[in-house]
C-alpha cells in the first residue's frame, strides 16, 4: 500500500482517470459501487431530505413546503415532551453504559481463565444478547406488572416503591436502563475480553517481577493495551443507546420518550407534529454524528477491521 | 491460572468464591427467561396467585394453544421468515463483493468508502423514517416486504461488509496469485477460490446477520400496518393489546419467538463469539 501512495500528485480528475487505468482498482471500484449506491439512496439522500424538510412549514402529505429558518428548531427545544425525550435519552444513555462497561469488564476480568464450564457461561451470555429487544421488552413488562410482577411484587413487599413501577415514569426510566443491562453487559464482557485474550501473559509475568502489585498491574498493563478494545465497546453502546427506541416503545407502552419515540411519534402519529418531527429526525443524526467523532477523533479509536 | 487444577487451602477458597461468582452470574442472566417460561406453563390462577410461587404447580398448554390458533401469530412468523431470510441473501452478495474490494485489492478511495459504512452503523435509523414514507407510497411498495427489506438492507450491511472483511483478509495472499497465474480473472478467483476458503466465516456473517434482521422493529412498525406483512417484533407488542390480562399467552409468544434463536446460539456459539469479536479487538 506505501509504494502506490507516494507518486506524483495529478488533479482530483486526475486522480479518478489515473485509479481506472490498473485493472485491479478498476474492479475494486465495480465491487464496491452496489453497496455505494444502496447506501447512497436509501440513507444520504433520505437524511438530506430531512435536513431541508426540518426548516420548513410542511405536513406529511407535500414534497416541499415553505421556508421558515430555524422556527422548527425553536419549537422543538421548547417542547416538553421533547425536553423530557432529552432528559431520559441523556441519562439512558449514560447510566445504562457505564454500569454495562463496569459490570462487563469485571465479568471479562473474572472468566479470563481455563476453567470447566467455560462453554456453558459463553452460551448462557449470548442468549439474551441474540433476542429480539422487542421481547425482551415485553419480558421485562410482565416482570413489571403491578399484579403478577415479580420485580415489582419484590420491590412492593420490601418497601423499595410506592406505586406500580408501570405507572411512574422515574421508575420506568430505571426500569428501562436495569433491562437494557441485562440484556447487553453480556455483549460488553465478550468484547472486553477478546480484547484481554490478546494481552500476553508474559508481560504480567515481567511486572511481577519488577514487584508491581495487582492494581498497578490493573492501571498499568490492562487498561492501556484493552484501551482500543474499551472504545469500540463504548462507542458501539453509547450509540445505540443514543437511538433508543424498541425498549421504551414496548416496555413503558409509549409512556416513556426517547429521541427515537419523539421523532416517530411526530412523523408517524401525530400531522400536526411533523415538521418538528423532522428538526427532531435532524437533530438525532447530527448529534450522533458528534459522539462519534469524538471518539474516533478525541480518543484517537482506529476504524479498520481486522487490523490494519 | 487454571482454578480448578490449583491445590491448598486459600486456593480451594478461591476456586469455591469463582464458581459461587459464575454460578451468580448465570442465575442473573437466565433467570428473567426462565421465569417467563414458567409464566408460560402455569394456569392463570397460579399466574395471579399472591405471594408468587418458585416453582410451577399446575402445569398447563392453554397459553401455547392460544398462541399457535392465533392466526395473526402464525403469519408473522411467516413474514419475519421472509424478510430475513431475503435480507441476508441480499446483503451476502452485496456484502461479499464489497468487502473482498476492501480485503483484498487495492484501490484508492478505500478508506472514505470504509467511514461511509461505518456512519451507517451508526446512523440512528429514526432520522429517515419520514422522507422513505414518503418515497415508499410514491413508488407504491409502501406496506409490502420490500419496504422492510430496502431498509434493513442497508442497516445490515455494515455489519456484513465488516465481518467478512475480517474473514477475507485471514487467507493468505498468495492464493489469489496462484489462480491468477493459472489465467483467472480477479472476480473469479473472488468466487472459486475466496469464497469457498471462508465458508466457516460467510456461514457465520449470514446467521448474525439474519439475527440482526429478524430483530428489526422500527422500519417494520414504520412501513407494515397489514398483518399480511407485520413480522414478528410489531406483533408481539400488540399482544399487549389484544391479550389484555391473558399474561400467560404474551409470555409463550414471547417464549416462542426466542427458542429458535437460542437454539441458533447454542449450536453455534464458537462461530458466532469469533465473528462479534472479529476486528474489534484489534480495532
Amino acid at each position: 500500500m506505501a509504494q502506490q501512495s507516494q507518486k506524483k500528485e495529478p488533479g482530483f480528475f486526475g486522480k479518478i482517470k489515473e485509479e481506472f487505468t490498473t485493472a485491479e482498482s478498476r474492479t475494486a471500484y465495480y465491487m464496491t459501487v452496489p453497496t455505494l449506491a444502496v447506501i447512497l439512496i436509501v440513507a444520504f439522500f433520505p437524511i438530506m431530505y430531512s435536513m431541508i424538510l426540518s426548516f420548513q412549514q410542511v405536513t406529511p402529505q407535500q414534497t416541499f413546503g415553505t421556508f421558515v429558518g430555524l422556527q422548527n428548531y425553536v419549537a422543538m427545544f421548547q417542547d416538553p415532551s421533547f425536553r423530557d425525550a432529552f432528559f431520559n435519552t441523556t441519562v439512558f444513555t449514560v447510566v445504562s453504559v457505564a454500569l454495562e462497561f463496569v459490570l462487563g469488564l469485571a465479568i471479562a476480568l473474572a472468566i479470563n481463565r481455563q476453567f470447566r464450564g467455560r462453554g456453558m457461561v459463553r452460551a448462557a451470555v449470548l442468549v439474551p444478547w441474540a433476542f429480539p429487544l422487542v421481547v425482551s421488552a415485553l419480558m421485562w413488562r410482565l416482570m413489571y406488572q403491578d399484579q403478577i410482577g415479580i420485580i415489582n411484587y419484590v420491590a412492593n413487599t420490601l418497601g423499595l416503591i410506592t406505586q406500580p413501577i408501570l405507572t411512574d415514569e422515574g421508575l420506568l426510566l430505571i426500569g428501562a436502563i436495569v433491562s437494557d443491562v441485562w440484556k447487553t453487559t453480556p455483549f460488553v464482557a465478550l468484547l472486553l475480553l477478546a480484547g484481554l485474550q490478546t494481552i500476553p501473559g508474559d508481560v504480567y509475568e515481567a511486572a511481577r517481577v519488577d514487584g508491581a502489585s495487582r492494581v498497578q498491574q490493573f492501571f498499568k498493563i490492562t487498561m492501556p493495551l484493552l484501551k482500543g478494545s474499551i472504545l469500540v465497546a463504548l462507542l458501539f453502546r453509547t450509540l445505540d443507546a443514543w437511538r433508543i427506541y424498541d425498549l421504551f416503545w414496548v416496555m413503558s407502552d409509549r409512556q416513556l420518550e426517547s429521541f427515537s419515540t419523539y421523532v416517530y411519534k411526530a412523523v408517524r402519529i401525530s400531522q400536526l407534529n411533523f415538521p418538528l418531527g423532522n428538526a427532531a429526525a435532524v437533530f438525532i443524526f447530527l448529534s450522533a454524528l458528534v459522539l462519534a467523532f469524538i471518539f474516533i477523533k478525541g480518543f484517537g479509536m482506529q476504524t479498520s477491521p481486522g487490523g490494519k | 491460572m487454571a482454578a480448578a487444577t490449583s491445590s491448598g487451602s486459600g486456593n480451594l477458597w478461591r476456586s469455591v468464591a469463582f464458581y459461587a461468582f459464575i454460578a451468580f452470574f448465570l442465575l442473573v442472566a437466565l433467570f428473567p427467561l426462565l421465569w417467563v417460561f414458567k409464566m408460560s406453563i402455569i394456569t392463570r390462577a397460579e399466574i395471579f396467585a399472591s405471594p408468587p410461587t418458585i416453582l410451577p404447580n399446575t402445569l398447563t398448554g392453554t397459553s401455547y394453544e392460544t398462541i399457535f390458533s392465533d392466526a395473526r401469530f402464525q403469519r408473522a412468523i411467516l413474514n419475519s421468515v421472509i424478510v430475513a431470510g431475503v435480507t441476508t441473501v441480499i446483503c451476502l452478495f452485496l456484502g461479499s463483493i464489497a468487502a473482498y474490494a476492501i480485503a483484498r485489492l487495492r484501490f484508492r478511495f478505500k478508506s472514505p468508502f470504509l467511514t461511509l459504512i461505518l456512519a451507517i452503523a451508526f446512523f440512528p435509523p429514526v432520522a429517515i423514517i419520514a422522507p422513505l414514507f414518503v418515497q415508499f407510497s410514491q413508488a407504491g411498495i409502501i406496506n409490502t416486504y420490500a419496504s422492510l427489506i430496502i431498509p434493513d438492507v442497508v442497516f445490515a450491511l455494515p455489519l456484513t461488509v465488516w465481518l467478512l472483511v475480517a474473514f477475507f483478509k485471514e487467507l493468505p495472499f498468495d492464493l489469489e496469485e496462484a489462480a491468477k497465474v493459472d489465467g483467472a480473472t480477479t472476480l473469479q478467483a473472488f468466487w472459486k477460490v475466496i469464497v469457498p476458503l471462508s465458508a466457516p466465516g460467510v456461514f457465520t456473517t449470514a446467521i448474525l446477520t439474519f439475527i440482526f434482521a429478524w430483530n428489526e422493529f422500527l422500519f417494520a412498525n414504520t412501513f407494515a400496518f397489514d398483518i399480511s406483512v407485520q413480522p414478528v417484533t410489531v406483533v408481539i407488542p400488540q399482544f399487549a393489546t389484544i391479550y389484555t390480562v391473558d399474561y400467560g399467552a404474551q409470555a409463550a409468544a414471547a417464549v416462542v419467538v426466542t427458542i429458535p434463536l437460542v437454539i441458533l446460539v447454542l449450536i453455534f456459539q464458537r462461530r458466532i463469539v469469533s465473528g462479534l469479536t472479529a476486528g474489534a479487538v484489534k480495532g
